[in-house]
């Protein structure tokens, strides 16, 4: 499962990271790394992107970023 | 002997906010060269011999932007005497992750920890003494907002300046992998060396600038110690690697850190944030305040009560008032003294000159009073957020459309504006189509082709279609842009939604000055020089002064004009008016008010609202070539003003000229298919 497919209030941990190179960089230093707990908060009003919370702050990406994330609900 | 203290920290900490109440007023502001990144320093007050550099807001030290790499390489190659790197306390994992690479550069430091009035409300706990004795790093509570604990940190800064004292390598990696990295070390020149211990680190994570750097004879070991190091840390040392800083952080957090064991409480930002980001209402409160933007800096009917002038109309009304008696004071002086009349013409020109240039300060003033209070409170981030999905498919952030919006009143505030964007890509792109917008001093030019050409067509539909030529061409050219200027760049979208917070009067007041200041000085220069110039060639020729119609410039129409042919309208006045368009862009219709016919100033003023018709243009234009030279104008290199602004955002001679170049092939292009098209049928 990915995060993309979390709905808003649904909590998950991150497993993997599924890309490479800058993008998976940027998530990792943005926090997303395995083993932390992610919770969505919303979509965006059109739809794309998402809002996340993770290491106690919020964080935006879009859907096609959050499918690379790797997510185990807990 | 001066001391460089560093600022340091991730965007939306507090950074400006410190770096203002440290430095007050003495700040200077430029550009990073090549890119559009904002440089600033100053001296720190009470203490001259202190000299502080804002670095740009970064997450990481990663090589993947151009923030990242410029304060990177400024803590690894100028080597400041000391860093002060700003923790965001409200968000303390993710802001101590860059911490942990800054550490890794072994440059002297300390950890402001920010907010801490905002940790306290939220019931929470930071022990800085625990978390110092643990990190090895002076770590001192502040609140920048207010000034709480600023005289400590600059005193603990200034020690660990003068100490020259070093940060241990936070300890990080296990054994077998600090071991691996610390032989890539020993090849790189020695493990005794801060730079080649942090080069090695970089090394593992793949990091693709530092990898060009290294010498060809030990390119082939670095890369065997490398894939090493990748087989101790499970094939993907790069991952590993933020993982371990990551866990650091958290066994630090979890022992300095006291939560409020409340949870996650619904704070005000949260409350705030559910309506401005709301399926329904977020489009709608987003409309109404760019509406608020754009009327408050450029309206003349305010808030729909005809006459009633915007803040911005109102003072650049009074400006120009005071600047006009002060020219007419300064003129008359001149003219007492005996001046001959060229001296009189060429004073005139230069107060024409300075007076361009402080007519477009108010609305400077105005908009940044406004958009710094919108990126300082948070709403900025969200702009971003719910626009993306409209814009990236243009390769565009949500934030172009601030830009953009503002492009149609005037492209000068619009240009600046352009700052907000998150990527040095994004910005440069930007930049090239905002003056495709259709700017305010266009407008005279169609309605004096729509009074004069189109009098039997319907006139408003003859303009709104050059409004949204306009729109397409920026669109399509951002486009191509992407896809053939910008290539190697890609962009994402991964960024932090800040908590909402009231801005403090100074720091939006500081940011607006600024801008001010900084068009007023750089694009100032711009616009002086080209103004002079053109009064120059438009009233002289070899034998001294003469009118337009035997000047320098009627000269160069004559020798240009050959190249408009194929856009459908060579003739040497049509060349004339799109170089006076240069100045601004409604000069076009006086220089073809005295070119054609000789017409006093208020037939020119009644042809600018579109009331007149100016016939004799009959003679060079017919409708369609008529298009064709609207649009050509409307593409082409802006007026000087809008160039000065370039000027001082791309921070460079290279990248404005690349924009002007484009805006002219661009206007070519489209003005010739117009001319083409429209010549089969029409």
């Amino acid at each position: 499962m990915t995060l993309r497919e979390l709905r808003p209030g649904q909590k998950g941990k991150v497993t993997a990271i599924g890309t490479t190179g800058p993008m998976k960089r940027r998530i990792m230093d943005m926090g997303v790394t395995p083993g932390v707990e992610v919770r969505v908060i919303k979509t965006a009003p059109l739809g794309d992107p998402i809002e996340v919370n993770v290491r106690g702050y919020e964080l935006s990406l879009r859907k096609e970023e959050a499918a690379q994330v790797c997510i185990e609900v807990s | 002997m001066s001391i460089t203290i560093a600022l340091a920290g991730n965007p939306n900490c507090g950074k400006t906010t410190l770096f203002n109440e440290i430095t007050g007023s003495k700040q200077h502001v430029g550009n990073w060269p090549g890119v559009t990144v904002e440089k600033k320093d100053g001296v720190c007050r009470g203490d001259k011999e202190v000299i502080i550099m804002d670095l740009p807001g970064t997450y990481s030290l990663s090589p993947y932007s151009a923030e990242e790499i410029i304060a990177r390489d400024y803590i690894v190659k100028e080597k400041p005497d000391a860093v002060i790197n700003i923790v965001d306390g409200t968000s303390i994992e993710r802001n101590l992750y860059l911490t942990i690479q800054i550490m890794e550069t072994r440059i002297p430091m300390v950890v402001a920890m920010n907010m801490m009035d905002e940790v306290e409300e939220r019931g929470d706990e930071i022990d800085c003494a625990k978390m110092s004795g643990l990190l090895g790093v002076p770590v001192v509570p502040i609140v920048a907002r207010t000034g709480k604990g600023l005289k400590e940190l600059m005193e603990t800064a200034i020690a660990a300046a003068k100490e020259h004292k070093k940060p241990e390598l936070p300890r990080i990696f296990d054994k077998e992998l600090a071991d691996a990295i610390s032989a890539v070390a020993d090849v790189l020149g020695g493990a005794d060396s801060d730079e080649n211990n942090w080069k090695a680190i970089k090394l593992a994570e793949n990091d693709d600038l530092i990898e060009a750097g290294i010498s060809e004879d030990k390119k082939r070991s670095v890369e065997e110690l490398v894939k090493a190091v990748n087989k101790i840390a499970g094939g993907d040392a790069e991952a590993k690697i933020a993982d371990s800083r990551y866990q650091y952080i958290a066994k630090l957090v979890k022992e300095c850190v006291k939560k409020s064991g409340k949870g996650h409480v619904e704070t005000k930002s949260d409350k705030l944030d559910k309506i401005l980001t709301n399926r329904i209402l977020a489009l709608p409160i987003f409309a109404g305040i760019m509406y608020i933007l754009f009327a408050c800096t450029f309206s003349e009917n305010f808030l729909f009560i005809p006459e009633l002038p915007s803040p911005g109309v109102w003072l650049a009304g009074i400006v120009e008032e005071v600047w006009a008696l002060a020219a007419d004071g300064v003129i008359g002086a001149v003219e007492g003294m005996g001046a001959s009349e060229w001296a009189m013409g060429l004073v005139s020109s230069c107060l024409d000159g300075v007076g361009a240039v402080f007519g477009f300060l108010p609305l400077v003033l105005v908009l940044f009073l406004l958009m710094s209070f919108l990126e300082d409170s948070g709403y900025m981030a969200r702009v971003a957020f719910v626009m993306d999905r409209i814009f990236r498919h243009f390769g565009l952030s949500g934030r172009s459309f601030i830009p953009m919006l503002m492009g149609f009143g005037c492209s000068v505030p619009a240009l600046m504006a352009s700052r907000t964007l998150e990527s040095d890509k994004d910005r440069k792109i930007t930049m090239m189509i905002t003056p495709f917008m259709s700017c305010g001093a266009k407008l005279p030019i169609y309605a004096m082709f729509a009074a004069t050409l189109f009098a039997d067509s319907n006139q408003t539909m003859v303009i709104f279609s050059i409004y949204m030529l306009g729109i397409i061409v920026a669109v399509l050219g951002a486009l191509i842009l992407n896809r053939f200027a910008f290539r190697s760049e890609t962009s994402n979208f991964i960024m932090e939604l800040p908590q909402y917070r009231i801005p403090t009067l100074k720091s939006v007041l500081i940011h607006a000055w600024e801008k001010v200041k900084g068009f007023a000085v750089k694009a100032g220069t711009v616009i002086f020089a080209s103004t002079v110039l053109i009064w120059f060639l438009s009233n002289f020729n070899f034998s001294g002064m003469c009118d337009m119609e035997e000047s320098l410039l009627a000269a160069i129409g004559n020798g240009i004009k050959w190249i408009f042919a194929p856009l459908g309208f060579a003739d040497w006045r049509a060349s004339v008016g799109v170089v006076t368009g240069w100045i601004a862009k409604e000069n076009i219709v006086a220089t073809f008010g005295q070119l054609f016919g000789n017409v006093s100033e208020e037939t020119v003023e009644a042809i600018m609202a579109g009331e007149e018709a100016l016939p004799a243009i009959g003679e060079v234009f017919n409708q369609v070539s008529a298009y064709s030279y609207m649009a050509f104008n409307l593409l082409c290199m802006p007026c000087f003003a809008a160039v000065g602004a370039m000027k001082r955002e791309y921070g460079s001679w290279k990248w404005t000229l690349r924009a002007v170049g484009f805006q002219m092939v661009t206007a070519y292009v489209v003005a010739l298919l117009i001319n083409v098209v429209g010549s089969m049928l029409f």
